[in-house]
């Protein structure tokens, strides 16, 4: 009997994402600027999937009130880059200042029960975006544009913001891949599955939970800041949307909830119905709404869960296989 | 004849299998003691017959109907009433409150709120006060009470003397009786052999999900009750062993 | 505008409130279950009357009579479908299902009525805009003494109907223990069928007065929400008058904080709420520091 953690499959898989990572960065080099914006927003997409997913789906964290970190890595930048850093400084400072506003937040904000929790971190954004509306430096209701970035030329613009979104994306989906499969990440899963029980176990769920919530507030604020890198233009009635929240939950609800692999199928999926759809409107937001619906009441662990659970496939080496021998059979964990 | 019918029933929490194959039969009129150690099944028993446990196999028939995926509150209306483990009144309402709530239209009979607390005197002081104020034994007057408001044929008692003083107890078994006389049908667990013996014409006891005793209280002498109980086989030299 | 007059403004204020957070109070004490569909669904009832009136020519008192018995309908059916299934399931899946449903129907009712704001205040006849002088600086709206009688009439109505009547009875009992009230032949699937009929039907009353004294648009609803939610939590989850109280205090607060700054209504609830929040459950180590 030996545990196992790597199998054909995901190795086979692993290697796969890496060489999709380095032909994503060669992108800019070969498409044009509309399609690296098109993919700039998929990577976004992609990258609150997978926080939204480590806050819910590992850490039993509904937040509503994402868009708060959103909305102060895209306002975050824009001040950094008035006060006169270099635009991409100023993206790397706001994204650190989403993540250490999120430290002092936890401490109170991990305290509320589910609901107040989620609603809680919704009204926070609501704060922070009346707060942003009042201060006519940035641009108040009618909001503000990066205009710093003039100083690039639109395709090395593109590309460079393309190349910082790849780069966020692949930094935080790593971080979730080494927190999982790191003596943490068990405790990770067994807070998904059971908090009691981890907490009886001795796992320090609160702990835990602040790493979630911390690496979530650094994952959105990041993706703030690619919003503000990629549309130049922002106003709080727009990055401070519930919207988001919308988006997110669709995303992972529907991708796989507490899966690694789930979060980044939901982006794809989304990312095709958005570029079907451009027209859309309200009907593809109906759709989207009673799907995500759909899927909380009759597919909750989501599409990327119910194909492991139906071919034991686990592409990326997260979990744990116990082999047997004798039997050749494989429980995964 | 036959009032309650079990066949073949089991229960299970996920994995774990709390009744394995249990069937017997309960006619009008009879009084039977479920006995058995902890975790042997009678708890599960007694509310899959009430219809709080869905089980996983097996009939369960109450006056010739199959009642098995018949949802609890229904069975009420049927006649089957459960006292529960643990009393479980609702807190916040009165003694009044918690008995009236448990009235079921169609079931009339000499039982409603002025009978109930005339059998248990003890609570007309209590009468408008919060359930969670009361003793334990007036809280088991009240759960006893409770189950008699909807006039049922069947009465189910899971463990009414637990965590109560001998003193209270006599006093609930002293009230039950009365109820007794008048003919019900009552399964009661109890873990208390004396007492169960003593009330019960059958006892049926219970080991590991499994009915490893039947039979007339009378006549069953106390030494094979308890064998049974604790799952001891008397070799032929009367040594015990597990 | 005078301090009192702000205070009584302001208590006409949370007395609407009130009326928005009830359904959703209702629906948490007795299952449980936050309805983030909640101020959708007082949206929804508002078009619903708002067609009534456009279709029938009649005030919007008698238009939401109508409306009234269909909204019943409507949360009891909500509850058999959607969210009876929720509940079963984890503490999340209410919470999900329901923010889907909050976004099905905000993008319906744009989808039937565009994205115009209305109003209903041209058909509530003298409400609207009659007042009583009392002072050179303080009048007293029609309006706001009919919402404020209102609430008290709803709040007073629920309470009798959970203090005396079976059916409340058996409300109370399956809140706080569903099992054991359904071992004592509670129908507890038709309680909380009942429970939700009722919330909806307070929600779109809700709807009404919002209807009534600003405008409303298809996604209005989210708004209405959050003030409903903290109307509930600055009174106590799970305290029926608790509601009528955090309603009137977060009407306060905003009214009280526009004294401020016109712009600083809404923040003031926001940050009373998080006061709230903060008081009763975070900062536990950082209240230690201070107290030593």
């Amino acid at each position: 009997m030996k545990v196992q953690r790597w199998t054909r499959t995901s190795k086979l898989f692993t290697g796969a994402t890496g060489v999709v990572a380095i032909a994503l960065a060669v992108v800019p080099l070969i498409f044009g600027s509309d399609v690296v914006q098109k993919l700039t927003n998929l990577l976004i997409l992609v990258l609150l999937a997978a926080m939204w997913n480590a806050l819910a789906g590992y850490g039993g964290l509904l937040s509503v009130g994402q868009q708060a970190f959103i909305g102060i890595g895209a306002y975050g930048t824009v001040f950094f880059a008035g006060m006169g850093f270099s635009p991409y400084l100023a993206m790397l400072l706001a994204t650190v200042l989403a993540g250490a506003v999120s430290v002092p937040m936890s401490l109170f904000a991990l305290r509320l029960r589910a609901a107040q929790f989620a609603i809680g971190m919704w009204v926070i954004a609501e704060v922070i975006s009346i707060l942003v509306r009042l201060d006519n430096n940035l641009g108040a209701g009618t909001g503000i544009s990066l205009f710093q970035m003039n100083q690039f030329a639109p395709n090395f613009r593109q590309a460079y913001t393309f190349w910082m979104a790849l780069g966020f994306t692949v930094l935080f989906l790593a971080a979730m891949f080494f927190l999982l499969r790191s003596p943490l990440g068990a405790s990770l899963q067994a807070i998904r599955d059971d908090e009691d029980a981890a907490r009886s176990l001795g796992v320090r769920v609160a702990s835990r939970k602040r790493l979630l919530f911390v690496l979530a507030g650094f994952g959105c604020g990041a993706a703030g800041v690619l919003v503000v890198a990629n549309t130049l233009f922002i106003e709080p009635g727009s990055v401070f949307s519930v919207q988001w929240s919308a988006y997110m939950i669709f995303m992972v609800l529907v991708g796989g909830l507490g899966t690694f692999e789930g979060p980044i199928l939901g982006a794809i999926l989304l990312f095709a119905i958005q570029t079907t759809f451009t027209q859309g409107g309200p009907w593809y937001l109906v759709g989207l709404g009673a799907t995500a619906a759909l899927f909380a009441l009759v597919l909750p662990r989501g599409l990327w869960g119910a194909i492991e659970e139906r071919f034991g496939l686990r592409l990326m080496p997260v979990g744990y296989r116990v082999v047997s021998p004798e039997k050749k059979s494989e429980a995964s964990a | 004849m036959t009032l309650l019918e079990v066949d073949e029933l089991d229960c299970r929490y996920g994995l774990l299998q709390a009744v394995r194959g249990v069937s017997f039969g309960v006619a009008q009129g009879e009084i039977v003691a479920l006995i058995g150690a902890n975790g042997a099944g009678k708890t599960t028993l007694l509310r899959a017959i009430a219809g709080a446990h869905r089980p996983y196999a097996g009939r369960v028939r109450f006056d010739g109907a199959d009642v098995t995926r018949l949802p609890a509150h229904r069975r009420v209306s049927l006649g089957v009433a459960l006292v529960p483990e643990g009393r479980r009144l609702f807190p916040s309402l009165t003694v009044e409150e918690n008995l009236r709530v448990a009235a079921v239209k169609n079931r009339p009979g000499q039982w409603n709120v002025g009978s109930v607390l005339d059998a248990f005197p003890l609570l007309q002081p209590r009468r408008k006060m919060p359930a969670a104020n009361l003793s334990g034994g007036e809280q088991q007057a009240v759960a006893i009470g409770r189950a008699l408001m909807s006039n049922p044929s069947l009465m189910l008692l899971d463990e009414v003397s637990l965590g109560l003083a001998p003193i209270v107890v006599d006093a609930v078994y002293a009230s039950l009786q009365s109820v007794i006389n008048e003919g019900a049908t009552v399964i009661l667990v109890e873990q208390d052999l004396t007492r169960a013996l003593r009330v019960a014409g059958r006892v049926i006891c219970m080991l590991e999900g499994r009915v490893v005793l039947q039979g007339d209280s009378k006549s069953l002498d106390r030494e094979r009750v308890v064998d049974a109980y604790f799952g001891l086989r008397r070799s032929a030299a009367g040594e015990a062993s597990a | 505008m005078t301090l009192l007059n702000a205070i009584v403004q302001g208590i006409f204020l949370g007395a609407f409130y009130a009326v928005l957070a009830c359904g959703l109070s209702i629906m948490f004490g007795v299952m449980r279950i936050i309805n983030l569909a909640h101020g959708d669904l007082a949206v929804l009832g508002a078009y619903l009357t708002f067609v009534i009136v456009e279709g029938a020519g009649v005030s919007a008192f008698v238009a939401f009579a109508i409306a009234l018995p269909v909204m019943l309908v409507l949360g009891y059916l909500l509850q058999v479908t959607v969210l009876g299934r929720s509940l079963k399931a984890g503490l999340l899946t209410p919470l999900l299902a329901t923010f889907g449903l909050s976004i099905v129907i905000q993008n319906l009712l744009l989808i039937a009525f565009s994205p115009d704001v209305r109003s209903l205040g041209g058909s509530a006849g003298a409400f609207t805009t009659a007042s009583w002088q009392l002072t050179s600086e303080l009048s007293i709206s029609a309006l706001g003494v009919l919402v404020l009688v209102v609430a008290v009439i709803v709040f007073g109505a629920l309470q009798l109907f959970l203090s005396y009547t079976p059916a409340g009875w058996a409300m109370r009992a399956t809140a706080e223990d569903p099992e054991a009230a359904e071992i004592v032949g509670i129908d507890s699937k038709a309680v909380y069928a009942r429970a939700t009929a009722i919330a909806v039907a307070i929600a779109s009353l809700g709807g009404l007065f919002l209807a009534i004294r600003s405008v409303f648009e298809p996604t209005s609803g989210p708004t209405q929400l959050i003030f409903a939610f903290e109307a509930v939590v600055i009174g106590g989850m799970g305290s029926l008058w608790g509601t009528l109280v955090g309603g009137i205090a977060l009407g306060l607060a905003q009214t009280l904080g526009a004294q401020l700054h016109p712009q600083f209504s809404v923040l003031a609830g926001h940050l009373l709420f998080l006061s709230v929040l903060v008081a009763r459950f975070g900062g536990g180590r950082l209240t230690l520091r201070i107290a030593r």
